[in-house]
């Protein structure tokens, strides 16, 4: 191993240095090459990217939360409206040291409280909730702490202003409800915004909104009434604390929807079911305008708006009269003698009868070979019976003959084209669709055969059929527009803004139902006509001297099965066992301008109780023109209206 | 002439100053200066302040400057020694700041490190300058031992970055002396087995974790990863023109943490850009390739060897900054250098500078004129 002269040699050791520092010079450019190239990753390739990143640091959006449109009755009366509400928030920034520590701590918010407790009240339960908000917000944020001040409140703050650095009093918009129970279940109401409602609205367009539409036309029409919410992009440093305002987009209101609802028309029905339990839907045949849609016991919607308090809604749950329950959409009830009209219109299309055929009724009916007896309700018999007679004097068993004669699925496909067993389509949630029953939905629902039994019941509206007052008025409005269906509705039109022409939505026809001939529609009509004009007519007393034509047909729904050969004793049964009455009918017969159905539950018969409803409703409509009547119902609103406050 | 103005011993003083390499630091300074009145969001006191850091950088580089090696060469020895003493100083009476034994209270609060920064080159420079070179193993292995005591002695305070940073500044000198090829390919050879082997048999678990983070700052968005996180963001939506003086939105909205200390290049790379970035780089690249030039012209081996080691060490400050902002390298305390704010580190390298300039060879001229 050779050994190096250790001599040195400065020749050498510049050299040796010279080299080593140009390798050295060029690792120094390729690692700060490295570096522009990161760079130039950063810079150019990741521009955007980091661009979108600065700015979701800095931009910030306040959002503002748009008017909720107003909702009318069809005459301009208002059912929704949003009242001003005042509220207390803190910005925690903004509170100065209380105590004199120089520090602004939360002990200094304790101490803020206390003093601010004695010019407007604080429940320990909003000073909890505060407490619990303002740790988790922003420090520049406002945080809720005392909602619905009263004016004495809101003037006692006022006054005080200066000495609570960082309280405010906010203005807010909260929905209210004149009329309160008035219309209740249609209009419905709002709630606050629930884990429920996040996961199916747009976040972002209800940022700023605290409540949306739970029922009724609110809930229906969210979409309208809600608005679009506007919002100020602003500059925000890293605490979250403002700089400047960068763009503004002001929030546009919500539509004001008018209803088809008559409020005064509506009032009447709710007035005449007072103290019953029932529905009364009045519909406009031409259109299918629902004119009233009352369902009685009712509720208060206002309770909801701003949560309804645990007692409450526990009253109203176990109310056994059950006011949340909107019977008009949902009951489902045993149309009874009711459809007898639409099914004379099956059985006149499918040939099983016509208008001149007549049938001897003895009382009874039994199907061919058999033995068991089908009941008519007049236990002495009808005697010879045709059409007309059939209807007027609703008779049983002329159409318990027709239904057997007919078959269960041709009956149940015919009664579907009037709209049973389906829901109507109303623009309103949670509408119930009926049962319009067939073997099919037997063998399914029961695991059992169809009887030729049970097509026998049917033909009365009794057994398994089922029907709500919605379905049966716009069935009624159907024979009145002699086959002509149109979807009923509540919404009429809306305005884009107070001021802004009426937009009127344009009725939606349906499928009509088919007739053989159309003179089968006078038919059935004259028979219902009968009802309430003829001698015979089992709903005489409630047409006697009416100003105008009117057809209908009554209807008395058992609740309690009887045995084969039992009377019914209305003095000996529960209240809750008594029959269901009901009646559906239309006027001027030439000219149809209003179609109504009542029930009643547990009312006992259709011509003693709901036929009387129905006149009044009618004669309320047609005649007078409300000229007492209107002035008598707007004293009444006013009253309501102030006793809201 | 203005020079026939001055007396002569200042007219000496001044000549021995690299003009090129004094008129390319002056531009920095003055670079910095305008980003760290954006970064200070335009706070006139910070700037005063940092003037002032940069005048006694300046006097101390002047007089530095003015030492030639074979005057600096005797003090090499006694400078490493007391920078030895002051550390074990520390460790047993320092001042504790942010759970770390850094400082020694001597009026102001003094950094020992920061004096090694300087002493530690000197010293390897010092016992290479009389040995034959290419170095002998021996040499190396004592040389190794010369930067592992400082070393390990500052690592203790803790401080594992400066540490590095210092033994890197030791280590350059070896390279510089012209350690065997062999030697340095074997050594990162050893290095790159080492270390896997190291983190997958003989870490614990949360080490291991703490060493993913270092490399990979974005999985702690909530401590160190947030700086990062922010920086890069300010650095890439600066774009290629950047978004102007006074304009960033990071750094003027509080986003960027440490914005005129060590992450200030953010704020450069936000307002300035990549056209910003690339020259800064390329004056950083100047200093430092004209630094490495008056190395070339070394009076002698330690001359070369101290004021090649210095200028390198510049470099990696350069490197280890820029690396660790633009989210390539851990997250280690070193400011950019002579633009973050910071005294200590300010005249740290402006010293260096003027003991770079001062290794230069002396012309024949002046010493006629003595």
């Amino acid at each position: 191993m050779g050994e190096r002269l250790s001599i040195k040699t400065e020749r050498d050791e510049q050299q040796l240095f010279n080299s080593r520092a140009t390798v050295a010079a060029v690792i120094v450019l390729c690692a700060l090459l490295a570096i522009v190239l990161r760079l130039y990753l950063l810079q150019v390739e990741g521009y955007a990217h980091y661009t979108t990143l600065s700015e979701k640091n800095y931009q910030k959006h306040i959002p503002e939360p748009p008017t909720r449109g107003q909702i009318y009755d069809r005459n301009g009366v208002l059912l929704a409206d949003n009242e001003p509400q005042y509220v207390l928030e803190i910005v925690r920034d903004r509170v100065e040291d209380q105590n004199n520590d120089k520090n602004r701590t939360l002990a200094d918010l304790d101490i803020l409280l206390e003093r601010l407790d004695k010019i407007v009240p604080l429940s320990e339960k909003e000073v909890r909730i505060f407490k619990q908000q303002v740790r988790r917000r922003s420090r520049y944020r406002p945080t809720l702490l005392k909602e619905a001040l009263t004016e004495e409140e809101v003037a006692m703050f006022a006054v005080n202003k200066a000495r609570f650095a960082g309280v405010n009093l906010q203005r807010r918009m909260q929905r209210y409800y004149p009329l309160r129970e008035i219309a209740g279940h249609t209009v419905g109401y709002v709630g606050r915004i629930d884990e429920r409602d996040l996961n199916n609205l747009d976040r972002q367009e209800y940022a700023g909104t605290s409540h949306i539409g739970k029922s009724g036309i609110e809930a229906a029409y969210e979409e309208r009434l809600h608005g679009t919410t506007g919002y100020t992009k602003v500059r925000v440093d890293a605490h979250g604390q403002h700089q400047d305002v960068i763009a503004h987009e002001p929030p546009v209101a919500g539509q004001n929807l008018i209803l088809s609802l008559d409020i005064r028309l509506q009032l009447k029905a709710e007035s005449l079911l007072k103290g019953e339990r029932g529905a009364i839907v009045a519909i406009e045949p031409r259109t299918g305008e629902v004119l009233a849609l009352a369902s009685v016991p009712a509720f208060d919607p206002n309770l909801f708006v701003d949560g309804i308090s645990h007692k409450n809604y526990k009253a109203l749950l176990s109310d056994p009269d059950r006011p949340l329950y909107n019977r008009a959409l949902q009951g489902a009830y045993p149309p009874a003698s009711t459809i007898k009209p639409m099914v004379a219109m099956a059985g006149l299309h499918e040939k099983v009868i016509w208008p001149d055929k007549t049938i001897y009724d003895p009382g009874f009916y039994r199907i061919p070979g058999h033995r068991h007896r089908y009941r008519d309700w007049k236990r002495s018999g009808h005697g010879m019976v045709d059409l007309d007679h059939a209807i007027a004097e609703s008779c049983d068993t002329y159409f318990y003959d027709l239904a057997y004669r007919m078959g269960i699925d041709k009956f149940s496909a015919y009664m579907q084209g009037f709209g049973f067993g389906k829901p109507t389509g109303i623009d309103l949630p949670s509408e119930s669709g009926g049962l319009m029953p067939t073997p099919e939905w037997k063998q399914r629902r029961h695991g059992q055969t169809w009887y030729p039994g049970d097509t026998v019941n049917i033909g009365i509206g009794q057994g398994y059929w089922l029907a709500t007052p919605l379905q049966l008025a716009h069935a009624t409005a159907t024979v009145a527009m002699r086959g002509k269906r149109i979807r009923p509705r509540v919404l009429r039109g809306y305005r884009e803004a107070k001021g802004k022409p009426l937009a009127v939505l344009e009725p939606e026809i349906l499928d009509s139902v088919s007739v053989a001939d159309s003179s089968h529609w006078s038919a059935v009509i004259d028979g219902m006509v009968n009802v309430m004009h003829s001698s015979y007519g089992t709903a005489r007393r409630s047409g006697k001297d009416a100003a105008y034509e009117m057809a209908g047909k009554t209807g008395t729904a058992q609740v309690f099965g009887l045995a084969q050969n039992a009377r019914y004793d209305a003095s000996k049964l529960e209240k809750r066992l008594h029959d269901h009455a009901l009646f559906v009918g239309f006027a001027p017969v030439e000219n149809p301008r209003i179609a109504v159905s009542v029930i009643v539950e547990n009312g006992g018969g259709g011509s003693s109780t709901a036929a009387p409803l129905a006149r009044k409703i009618m004669d309320a409509y047609l005649l007078e023109k409300y000229n007492q009547e209107q002035q008598q119902a707007e004293e009444e609103i006013a009253v309501l209206g102030v006793r809201g406050d | 002439m203005i020079s026939q103005l001055l007396p002569p011993y200042v007219l000496r003083m001044v000549q021995r100053i690299d003009p090129v390499l004094l008129a390319a630091l002056s531009l920095l300074a003055f670079w910095g200066g305008v980003t760290l009145y954006s970064a200070s969001h335009e706070s006139i006191r910070v700037l005063n302040r940092q003037a002032v850091h940069f005048g006694i950088g300046l006097v101390s580089l002047l007089l530095f400057s003015q030492i030639r090696s074979k005057t600096l060469k005797q003090f090499a020895v006694w400078l490493y020694g007391a920078g030895i003493i002051l550390l074990i100083l520390v460790l047993l009476a320092g001042v504790t700041k942010n759970g770390a034994q850094r400082w020694l209270y001597v009026g102001i609060n003094f950094q020992p490190a920061e004096l090694m920064k300087l002493a530690l080159p000197m010293m390897l420079a010092y016992y290479f300058s009389d040995k034959s070179l290419p170095p002998k193993l021996s040499d190396i292995v004592i040389a190794l031992l010369l930067i592992g005591l400082p070393a390990f002695l500052i690592i203790e305070q803790p401080d594992l970055g400066t540490a590095l940073l210092i033994a890197i500044s030791g280590l350059f000198v070896i390279y510089l002396a012209g350690i065997s090829w062999w030697l340095i390919g074997g050594a990162l050879l050893a290095f790159s087995i080492a270390v896997p082997l190291m983190f997958f048999y003989a870490m614990h678990d949360y080490q291991r974790q703490r060493v993913l983070t270092l490399f990979n700052p974005e999985m702690d968005l909530q401590g160190s990863g947030y700086h990062i996180y922010q920086s890069k963001i300010a650095i890439g939506s600066g774009g290629f023109y950047g978004k102007g003086w006074l304009e960033g939105d990071q750094s003027h909205l509080d986003f960027l943490p440490e914005r005129h200390t060590d992450f200030i290049f953010a704020v450069f790379g936000e307002e300035f850009g990549f056209v910003g970035n690339l020259l800064l780089l390329g004056l950083y690249i100047f200093i430092i390739w004209r630094g490495l030039y008056i190395a070339s012209k070394g009076e002698d081996t330690f001359a070369r060897l101290l004021a090649g080691s210095l200028s390198l060490t510049f470099f990696i400050y350069l490197l280890v900054n820029t690396g660790m902002v633009s989210g390539v390298l851990p997250v280690v305390g070193v400011p950019l250098p002579l633009v973050s704010y910071g005294g200590t580190s300010i005249v740290t390298l402006m010293t260096a500078f003027g003991i770079i300039m001062g290794m230069k060879k002396r012309k024949r001229i002046y010493q006629a004129e003595n």
